[in-house]
C-alpha cells in the first residue's frame, strides 16, 4: 500500500510538469488548429536559459525562474512570427504548419547542440535532496514543489481565461477566429498572446523538467509525451489536458513500477493510438463531425 | 570526392527515392500526412533481413518479402485509422510509427534495441538503380492510371468524390498499402546496405525526413520526389565540412522553403519526355533567332 502511495506520489508530480506541455500545446491547438512541434524545443531552451540565469548569472532560484519562463515566451513569439505567421497570412494548409514547426524543432535543437554543446548538464541543488517522510511515505521536496508550482501555473491561467476581458477573447479566437475578428478582437495579437503563454507555462516546465532530471539538447523529445497527453485528454481542451497528463504520469509511473519500465512507452503509444481510434475527440474533447 | 564516397551517396540517395516515391503516393496524390513511415520501413528491413539471413531466400526475394510484410501490416493499421480526419490520422501514424519500434526495441531474436549485426552486404548500386527505376516507372504508370485519379480526386475533394461513386475507402487503403510496400522495401535495402539493424534507426526523424523531402519536391509530382530525394540527400553531405551547422542549417531551410515556396520544387508539375523536347526545342528555335538576328547567317544555315 505505501509503496503504491508512493508510486501515485510521483506519477502526480510528473503528470503535472506534463499538465504544463499539454496546456501549452492544446492552447495552440484550439488556436490554430495545428500541432505545435516546435514546443519541445522551446521548452528544452526554457531549461537551458534558467540553468545559466542560475549558474552564471548567479541570480536567486525565484528570479532564474522568472526570467526563464520570460525568455521562453520571448523565444516561443519569435518562432509564430518566424515559422507560422508567413503561413498564417497565406491560409496555409495545416500540414505545412506541422511541417515548419518540425523545421524550428530540427533548428533549435541542433543550434543548442553546435552552440552549447550536446553534453548533459545538471541543475544546482536548490532545494535539499532529503525527502520528506510521512508515515513510510517519501516524498521529495522537489516533487511537492514541482506540483504546487504547476497547480498555481493551471489556475492562474484558468482565472485569466475565465475571468478576464483578454481571455474572454482568446476564447472567442478559439471558438471561431472569423467571427472573433468580425467583432473586433485583434486576433493577431490574441495568437501572439498564446503563444507567449504556451512559451511561459514551457519554461516553468522546462526548468523543473531540468531540476528533477538533467539539462541536454534532445530533451525536447520528452513533449511527445504531452503530446500524447493532450490527444488522450481532447486535442483544444485543457481540462483535457491536464486529466490526460496526471492519469498518463500516473499510468507510467504504476507501469514502471510494478511492470516494466521498457514498456512504459510502448503502453503509451497504444493508449494514443487506442484513444484515437475509439474515442478521437479524447476523454474532454467537444464531438465535433468536420465538415467536408 | 572519389567515386566510392559518391556511389554510397547515390545508393542512399535511391534507398531514400523508395520509400519517398511511397509517401508520395499517399501524401502527394492521395493528400494522407503520415509521420509513421519509418515504421514500414523498420518492417521491411527486419522482415527481408529475416527472410535472407534466417530462411536463406535470395536477396531479391527478401526483399520482396519485406515489402509485402510491411504492406500486409498496414492493412489493419488502415483499416484503423483511415477513416480519422486530418491532424488525427498524423497522430495515429505517428503513434503506430513509434509502437513498431518500440516492440522491436524488445524482439530479442532480433537484438532487441541493441541491434542486429551480421547482415550481408547485398546492396549495390547496379540493384538499387535497377529497383528505383521499376519503382518510378510502376508509380508512373499508377498515378496516371484510372486509380490514380481516383486518389488524385479523394485529396482534392473527399465529399465530391464519394458522391461520383468512388469507393474512397478503398483507394485511400490501397494507396497506403502502395506505399507501405515501396517503404519496406527501402528499409529492406537499407537493412543489407549497412549490415546492421537497429530500431533507433527508425525513429519518427526519418519519418518526418521523408515528408520533409516530398514537401520539398512538390505534393504530387513524381519527379519533384525523385528530384527532392536526389537533392535532399546530397545536401547534407555537401555541408558535411559545416559539421555540427549542418543540421542548423537544414532545419532553417526547411522553415524557408514552407514560408517561401510552399509548392516545393516541381509544384504539381512533372518532366516528362515531351516536355524535355519542347524546351530543347524552344531552345534550339530562339538560339536560331537569336543568331539570325545577330550575324545575318540564319538563312545560310537553313
Amino acid at each position: 500500500m505505501a509503496q503504491f502511495l508512493q508510486q501515485m506520489i510521483n506519477g502526480l508530480s510528473i503528470g503535472s510538469v506534463y499538465a504544463l506541455m499539454a496546456v501549452g500545446y492544446s492552447l495552440v491547438y484550439s488556436i490554430m488548429s495545428f500541432s505545435n512541434f516546435a514546443h519541445g524545443g522551446v521548452i528544452m531552451l526554457g531549461s537551458y536559459f534558467g540553468f545559466y540565469l542560475l549558474t552564471l548569472a548567479h541570480w536567486a532560484f525565484p528570479a532564474a525562474f522568472v526570467g526563464a519562463a520570460l525568455c521562453s515566451a520571448g523565444l516561443a513569439v519569435i518562432v509564430e512570427r518566424v515559422a507560422y505567421r508567413p503561413l498564417r497570412l497565406r491560409n496555409a494548409p495545416f500540414l505545412y504548419f506541422i511541417i515548419s514547426a518540425m523545421g524550428a524543432s530540427i533548428f533549435l535543437e541542433n543550434f543548442v547542440v553546435a552552440t552549447i554543446g550536446p553534453t548533459f548538464r545538471t541543475y544546482p541543488t536548490v532545494l535539499p535532496r532529503a525527502p520528506i517522510e510521512i508515515g513510510s511515505v517519501y516524498i521529495g521536496r522537489l516533487d511537492i514543489m514541482i506540483f504546487i508550482i504547476s497547480a498555481v501555473c493551471l489556475a492562474l491561467l484558468v482565472y485569466f481565461l475565465d475571468r478576464t476581458k483578454v481571455g474572454k477573447a482568446v476564447q472567442a479566437t478559439a471558438h471561431n477566429a472569423r467571427a472573433a475578428k468580425l467583432m473586433g478582437i485583434n486576433t493577431d495579437l490574441v495568437i501572439t498572446l498564446v503563444f507567449a503563454i504556451g512559451g511561459l507555462l514551457a519554461g516553468v516546465a522546462g526548468v523543473m523538467f531540468g531540476m528533477k532530471y538533467t539539462v541536454y539538447p534532445q530533451m525536447g523529445g520528452i513533449t511527445i509525451k504531452s503530446f500524447i497527453a493532450a490527444v488522450f485528454g481532447g486535442l483544444g481542451s485543457l481540462p483535457g489536458a491536464v486529466i490526460g497528463s496526471l492519469i498518463l504520469g500516473i499510468m507510467e509511473t504504476l507501469i514502471s513500477g510494478y511492470f516494466s519500465s521498457q514498456f512504459r512507452d510502448l503502453i503509451s503509444f497504444t493508449l494514443l493510438i487506442a484513444v484515437l481510434v475509439f474515442r478521437p475527440m479524447g476523454l474532454m474533447g467537444k464531438a465535433t463531425e468536420e465538415k467536408a | 570526392m572519389n567515386w566510392f564516397y559518391i556511389k554510397g551517396i547515390l545508393m542512399l540517395a535511391g534507398m531514400n527515392l523508395m520509400a519517398v516515391l511511397g509517401l508520395s503516393l499517399l501524401t502527394g496524390f492521395t493528400g494522407l500526412f503520415s509521420f509513421g513511415h519509418a515504421g514500414f520501413m523498420a518492417l521491411g528491413a527486419y522482415a527481408a533481413a529475416w527472410a535472407g539471413v534466417r530462411m536463406g531466400l535470395p536477396f531479391l526475394v527478401a526483399l520482396l518479402v519485406g515489402g509485402l510484410f510491411a504492406g500486409l501490416v498496414s492493412l489493419p493499421i488502415g483499416r484503423l485509422t483511415l477513416n480519422l480526419k486530418g491532424d488525427y490520422f498524423c497522430i495515429a501514424t505517428l503513434g503506430f510509427g513509434e509502437a513498431i519500434r518500440l516492440i522491436l526495441d524488445n524482439v530479442q531474436t532480433f537484438g532487441g534495441a541493441r541491434g542486429w549485426p551480421g547482415i550481408p552486404i547485398r546492396t549495390e548500386l547496379w540493384n538499387v538503380a535497377l529497383i528505383c527505376v521499376a519503382a518510378t516507372l510502376f508509380m508512373v504508370r499508377l498515378v496516371n492510371s484510372r486509380h490514380g485519379r481516383n486518389m488524385i480526386a479523394v485529396r482534392e475533394e473527399e465529399l465530391a468524390a464519394k458522391t461520383v461513386g468512388i469507393d474512397t475507402f478503398k483507394y485511400k487503403m490501397l494507396s497506403l498499402f502502395v506505399s507501405a510496400v515501396y517503404a519496406g522495401i527501402a528499409g529492406g535495402m537499407m537493412g543489407y546496405y549497412t549490415g546492421f539493424l537497429q530500431p533507433k534507426m527508425f525513429g519518427m526523424a526519418r519519418s518526418t525526413e521523408l515528408t520533409i523531402i516530398v514537401i520539398f519536391g512538390g505534393i504530387g509530382s513524381v519527379s519533384g520526389s525523385v528530384l527532392g530525394s536526389v537533392l535532399l540527400t546530397a545536401l547534407p553531405e555537401i555541408l558535411r565540412t559545416f559539421a555540427i551547422w549542418r543540421l542548423v542549417v537544414y532545419g532553417a531551410a526547411v522553415i524557408f522553403i514552407m514560408i517561401s515556396r510552399p509548392e516545393g520544387l516541381m509544384g504539381g508539375r512533372e518532366i516528362t519526355l515531351e516536355a524535355i523536347r519542347r524546351l530543347v526545342r524552344g531552345r534550339r528555335a530562339e538560339a536560331e533567332a537569336g543568331a539570325g538576328a545577330g550575324t545575318g547567317v540564319g538563312e545560310v544555315r537553313r
